[in-house]
């Protein structure tokens, strides 16, 4: 499949449907990469058009901002917001919910205004408007999941719902863990801890989330975010559970029950 | 003899208005040390969060067994205010139930439902009392309670016991007295609940009687006009404030982090010289990154400490303090609020602030406890009085950074990254899209 950029879609006078903000880790993290790729597949299959920006996307500077760093946060969001204001793009679409949380509440107040959405929410809409159809008794059928609701798509902007219907789309069984929804726990990623080692502590956070998402018995963990992805896997891995456990992004789930 | 109680209570509320006016005061100038923050934006739905979150204590509700317990509490102390409005009059008129011949039959109604509050408060109270120091619920037991923050929750639950159990002695021997037709005692229906105890007292003689009852009712009185000077040292100040605490709430969504305008216009210049404003001989006024002090935080920061009750729902849901770091969102906001009470002396004592060589960040908040946050604003979400601890957080870390480049070894590589590779790991530019080679191929 063909997977065209902005710059080929200016070049040949084309606008897409929307604009695929792939994110840091989606680019170059192997794990995450699947998701890009799947996500990537669904778009392809279900004929939408869609463009990345290529070499010319940037950190939106998430974790810099976070960590304290509003100097190249800023820089980094100028660049970003003059790359896409000059290709005119009106809508966003991305897998990652820090980057979805920049775009949305704090790329407005510097010019930068896009419509934009998280990969989850995309599709359920796409399964509602019959554009991506489910094969009837699919790998995930009745299967026990549960769902790990990321802290900036979750408490950060207030979606539940939409990714959870995704899953119940599948068929799946949904069990949920103690802390969910507004009450959910962190994976221990956000704030930019994702690129320090932790603070000194009794255990690590990503462990303690593992282990109240194992504590439900579910075969699979699905999630939105490709930090905590790696965070849950990791933690999973400590408890020597990856035979049976596996974590998995709701683009890939989709992505593997196309009909 | 009556017009020299008379007096005497004119003068005691005078003294405790006075002092607390007083005291007041102080806060509001503690908390206007802040930076200026233009907050009165969509009044409409401040309004509506102060009515769910304030009045209706809708966030308690997420734990149901000491919400009910609060609402209790909380709603006893409300309505029974009516009743101390009364007890107020009395007091100043030299007058006994004023109220009682104007209200007729609805006066004894009132009065029953007052003291079935008053028994509910005094219940809940006893069980916040058990599970404090009995049960020792860990999130009312962590080290930063320690010392003045448990007696302070023990003092307040004691006094309201205390006042309400003088409240209902002074109901039953008031029946008793009036039973016994002594002047000045007003004749009333008999009360619900202290209606069933008047045989308690049945054998004392009618002096002795006279006597408890007005010791009990000037204990109540005093006691109330001690608690209202009490308020303003303890956490239990949020019973006023957690209502402009909801109103000023943050209405933006929760992952969302305040700009900061003047570092957005310096990159602006950076890249568009064209755009600066032209340059004038005037100093540049000195400010800081982020906040090192109370004075650079926000107002309602100010504002959020002051109403923090010390509950430690934010520090129960924390993940870092889950897993036994350092940070603890609690102990944010109570640093905040003794470093603020800090400088407020400072000043009272000097008239300005004298440098004490010391500030919130290092000398009360520690870099380990800011950053061990891992922004996923669980405490935000917890908080019943509207209170957003990791505002603070962000707005020191900001200082750590850029005002002391005080960040670990692995942050300053992640920037270094962002900055050359405009990826937080250390890969090539160029290989950003290398995926989709995978795919087509
Ligand atoms: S935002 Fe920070 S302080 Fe608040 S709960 Fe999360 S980790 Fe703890
Ligand atoms: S900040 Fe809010 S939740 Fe935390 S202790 Fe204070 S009042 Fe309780």
């Amino acid at each position: 499949m063909q997977v065209r950029s902005m710059a080929e879609y200016a070049a040949s006078g084309e606008t897409p449907e929307v604009l695929f903000w792939v994110g840091c880790a989606g680019s170059f993290d192997q794990r995450a990469q699947k998701v890009t790729k799947a996500f990537a597949t669904i778009l392809d299959k279900v004929g939408i058009k869609f463009a990345i920006l290529g070499k010319e996307e940037m950190c939106t500077g998430d974790p810099a901002r976070r960590a304290g760093n509003e100097f190249l946060f800023q820089m980094m969001a100028y660049n970003n917001i003059h790359t896409l204001n000059g290709y005119g793009i009106k809508k966003v679409v991305t897998i990652c919910p820090h980057c979805f949380n920049i775009f949305k509440n704090e790329y407005p107040a510097l010019g930068g205004n896009y419509e934009v959405m998280h990969h989850t929410t995309f599709l359920q809409q796409l399964i509602n408007d019959g554009r991506v159809r489910i094969k009837e008794g699919g790998a995930f059928k009745g299967k026990k999941i549960t769902y790990h609701d990321s802290c900036y798509l979750g408490r950060g902007n207030n979606i539940y719902d939409a990714p959870r219907e995704v899953l119940q789309a599948l068929d799946i069984e949904l069990v949920e863990m103690k802390r969910c929804r507004s009450n959910g726990m962190c994976c221990g990623a956000g704030g930019a801890q994702m690129f320090k080692e932790e603070e000194a502590g009794t255990t690590r956070v990503n462990f303690e989330r593992a282990n109240q998402a194992m504590e439900t018995g579910a075969s699979i963990v699905a999630v939105n975010c490709p930090f905590c992805t790696t965070m849950l896997t990791d933690g999973i891995k400590n408890k020597e559970k990856e035979d049976s456990v596996s974590v998995m992004d709701i683009a890939e789930m989709v992505a593997a029950s196309l009909a | 003899m009556h017009i020299i109680q008379q007096l005497l209570f004119i003068l005691c509320s005078g003294i405790a208005v006075f002092f607390f006016a007083k005291k007041v005061a102080e806060i509001r100038r503690n908390i206007n040390l802040g930076r200026d923050e233009d907050i009165t934006d969509n009044p409409s739905a401040r309004w509506k969060n102060m009515i769910l979150l304030a009045l209706g204590q809708k966030k308690m509700f997420k734990r149901p067994v000491p919400a009910f317990l609060h609402l209790a509490v909380y709603a006893g102390f409300i309505i029974i205010n009516l009743e101390i409005l009364e007890i107020f009059l009395d007091g100043i008129l030299g007058k006994h139930r004023l109220f009682a011949p104007m209200l007729g039959n609805l006066y004894p109604f009132l009065i029953g439902f007052f003291e079935v509050l008053a028994v509910l408060v005094l219940t809940s109270c006893v069980i916040f009392l058990i599970r404090r120091n009995i049960l020792k619920l860990r999130r009312l037991n962590m080290p930063e309670l320690n010392g003045w923050p448990k007696s302070d929750a023990n003092i307040i639950l004691s006094t309201e016991i205390i006042l309400m159990g003088l409240f209902l002695t002074m109901n039953t021997i008031d029946l008793v007295l009036q039973s016994r037709g002594v002047e000045h005692y007003t004749q009333t229906a008999s009360f619900w609940i202290t209606g069933n105890f008047t045989w308690l007292y049945s054998n004392l003689s009618t002096a002795t009687l006279i006597g408890i009852e007005r010791t009990c009712w000037w204990l109540h009185i005093l006691g109330i006009f001690l608690f209202l000077n009490y308020l303003p040292f303890s956490k239990h100040l949020h019973i006023i404030l957690a209502f402009p605490n909801a109103y000023y709430g943050k209405l933006i969504p929760q992952g969302e982090i305040k700009n900061m305008p003047d570092i957005q216009n310096e990159v602006l210049y950076m890249m568009e010289p064209d755009k600066a404003p032209p340059a004038t001989d005037a100093q540049p006024e000195h400010h800081r990154f982020g906040a090192k002090d109370i004075q650079d935080l926000s107002w309602k920061n100010l504002l959020d400490a002051y109403s923090c009750t010390e509950c430690g729902r934010c520090t129960a849901v924390c993940p870092a303090n889950m897993t036994g770091k350092k940070l603890s969102p609690r102990k944010i906001m109570m640093d905040t609020r003794d470093r603020m009470e800090e400088v407020g002396k400072n000043i009272q004592e000097h008239k300005t602030f004298q440098d004490d060589g010391k500030s919130l960040l290092n000398d009360y908040i520690t870099t380990e406890e800011l950053r061990a946050c891992t922004t996923c604003q669980a405490c935000v979400e917890a908080c019943p009085v509207s209170i957003d601890p990791l505002s603070i957080i962000t707005q020191l870390r900001r200082n750590l950074v850029m005002e002391d480049s005080n960040a670990p070894q692995e942050w300053n590589m992640m920037f270094g990254n962002i900055e050359n590779n405009m990826a937080p790991w250390k890969f090539s530019p160029d290989d950003r899209d290398k995926w989709v080679e995978e795919l087509a191929g």
